[in-house]
């Protein structure tokens, strides 16, 4: 007995604190659950019931695990860093990519193919392809920014990850946000905001998640052993704040009743649509192009072996890309009932946004100044560099879609498809990839990737695939939205809109084509990361702090 | 509708020159030229290792 006590294992008050909390959340989604007035959201509170019940259970099966003191900050004079939930992270997002591609190649099909629709309402077109854009841009992208994010402030602040069970708190909530978003949208339930489909609850889910997530990387960033907090960081803080202020500003909704999924949102008309797309284009601007650049800021430079070209533009970079994104929105809504002025402004900040994009893009090129040979001999960093340029190519075309003459042709056509595809496919999934393919050997150790080969692979055949696409897109927008505007010589529209479909066949044949061969190469990635993994020889002898990579 | 066109106005013109300073007040910061040696350092941070 005397030992028990001499042995000084305590429960922490965050770790009874936290169980005692989710006991709690899990018996009130049940009380929910009994209460719910439709079956999909019963089955909604279950699964966050069950969530509650599993977080308890897993922080005490960790406390019987764990030693008799919390992980030390430095060990030997090294920081400590703390790679688990990054690992997690990691393969989240490499599962959750596959699953993603899968769903936007069925959805791409279906548009070619209708009769794939099998008259089921749960994977119909219009439900699978919020499922597509969610699981592409929040499962995936969202968790190679929460790997890479937590992976790259620690070893710029040469510090622990903040927390002992909050950074598990952010990885697996997230991930449980990710699960109930998808499958409300299979069931039905969505409140119809583009990127932003998610009802009351699971919004409030995520928003707990968030706030989480930004202050285990702001006391991450307090602990930090270096003087400059690195400009990575200031994007990736960028991303995580602006989020947090958008998610808030778009999803200002009042429930119906605690017990229903439906609520109302407080914004009315052309206010909620102004609402809608300042929430729509910077989730763009700041998940999609903030978080990746800090992506770009951090893995290009270490795994060229060469310094960011130019530090002082990577300054005025990130303020001119903060500054002007923000007021981008309006341009989603040119011609509609919001005030000109406004439509003016979307579209001004919008041309003037190529200044920051583009500095960005030869600041992150120039990089390589010096390392040029290297493309030769390493796909993953030629799979960033390749990323960089389409991250110029569609903020060229961006800016142009947003000018209002030439969205009166592009508008509501697949050009805007086209468009956001060469962003996605090339500039965030292909510089996700290439993070993925260099932070996973690091984190787990491991002296390089199982095969390089395997990446030039994937490498080609994602190109190829994303060459496809964007170019059918092209053609079959710019031809859409010409026959739209077609008259005949007495003044009557030429077209009849199912024309305008039939004309579009081919190419969303090619588009489904360069989705197949994207979706490829993700699997050839996936075995890849897989071997690696599980390889058996070490970089470095086990229980070492410093993870570096072979240089 | 008057009050939305003080509004309106404010936000169109001094929007602007407050962008504008800040926007300045970034470019002084960035390219003050003692700061040469520390951001050179700084452009290295992801290559040091520990």
């Amino acid at each position: 007995m005397a030992q028990n006590i001499s042995s000084g294992k305590r429960i922490t008050l965050g770790e009874g604190g936290t169980a005692l909390v989710f006991a709690v959340f899990a018996l009130f989604c049940l009380v929910v659950a009994a209460n719910a007035h439709t079956a999909a959201y019963a089955f909604h509170a279950i699964i966050f019931s069950a969530a509650g019940v599993g977080a308890v259970f897993l922080i005490f099966s960790n406390y019987a695990r764990r030693g008799d003191a919390l992980p030390a900050l430095t060990i030997g004079g090294k920081p400590n860093y703390n790679y688990g939930p990054v690992k997690f992270t990691a393969i989240a997002a490499m599962i959750w990519g596959v699953a993603g591609f899968l769903v936007g190649v069925i959805a791409a099909l279906q548009l070619a193919f209708p009769v794939i629709n099998f008259d089921l309402p749960w994977i119909s077109f219009g439900r699978l392809r919020p499922l597509h854009t969610s699981a592409v841009i929040f499962a995936f992208g969202g968790n190679v920014l929460i790997a890479t994010a937590f992976y790259v402030v620690q070893r710029t602040s040469r510090a622990r990850l903040a927390g002992y069970l909050s950074p598990w708190f952010v990885v697996l909530g997230y991930n449980l946000f990710i699960v109930i978003a998808g499958t409300g949208y299979l069931l039905g339930i969505t409140q119809s905001k583009e990127y932003a489909e998610p009802e009351w609850y699971a919004d409030l889910w995520l928003t707990v998640v968030w706030v989480a997530f930004l202050l285990v990387y702001l006391a991450t960033l307090m602990r930090r052993t270096e003087p400059h907090i690195y400009v990575a960081n200031w994007f990736y803080l960028a991303f995580i704040i602006t989020i947090a202020v958008l998610h808030l500003g778009n999803n200002a909704a009042i429930p119906v009743s605690v017990f229903s999924p439906k609520s109302y949102i407080v914004w009315s008309g052309v206010q909620d649509a102004m609402v809608q797309w300042w929430y729509g284009h910077n989730a763009v601007g700041f998940f999609l192009t903030a978080g990746f650049l800090g992506i770009m800021y951090y893995f290009v430079p270490k795994r060229a072996d060469r310094p960011v070209y130019s530090y002082r533009l990577s300054i005025i970079h990130f303020w001119a890309l903060i500054f002007l994104y923000i007021w981008a929105g309006p341009h989603h809504l040119h011609y509609t009932a919001l005030p000109d002025w406004a439509q003016t402004l979307g579209m001004t900040f919008s041309v003037m946004l190529w200044m920051p994009s583009w500095g960005g893009m030869i600041n992150g090129l120039m990089t390589l100044s010096g390392a040029w040979d290297k493309l030769r001999t390493d796909p993953v960093l030629r799979m960033m560099v390749v990323s960089i340029a389409f991250y110029g190519m569609s903020t060229f075309e961006g800016p142009m879609m947003s000018i209002k003459s030439v969205n009166a042709l592009s508008h509501y056509t697949d050009w805007t498809i086209g468009h956001v595809h060469s962003g996605a496919l090339g500039w965030v999934a292909f510089v996700s990839f290439g993070a993925l393919y260099c932070v996973i050997p690091w984190v787990y150790n491991r002296k390089g990737l199982y095969s390089l080969k395997l990446v030039n692979w994937h490498f080609w055949i994602a190109t190829l695939g994303i060459v496809l696409y964007i170019t059918a897109m092209w053609v079959s927008g710019i031809l859409q939205g010409l026959m739209w505007r077609a008259y005949t010589s007495l003044g009557f529209l030429e077209y009849s809109f199912i024309e305008t479909v039939e004309a579009m066949h081919p190419f969303y044949v090619i588009r489904a084509l360069g989705g197949v061969l994207f979706l490829l190469g993700s699997l050839i990635m996936a075995w890849n990361i897989y071997k690696t993994i599980t390889a058996t020889e070490a970089a470095s002898p086990a229980g070492e702090a410093a993870l570096a990579p072979a240089e | 509708m008057e009050k939305y066109l003080s509004v309106a106005e404010f936000a169109q013109t001094w929007g602007l020159v407050y962008f504008v300073a800040i926007f300045l007040a970034v470019l002084v910061y960035a390219l003050w030229p003692s700061r040469q040696a520390a951001f050179d350092q700084a452009a290295r941070m992801p290559l040091r290792e520990d």
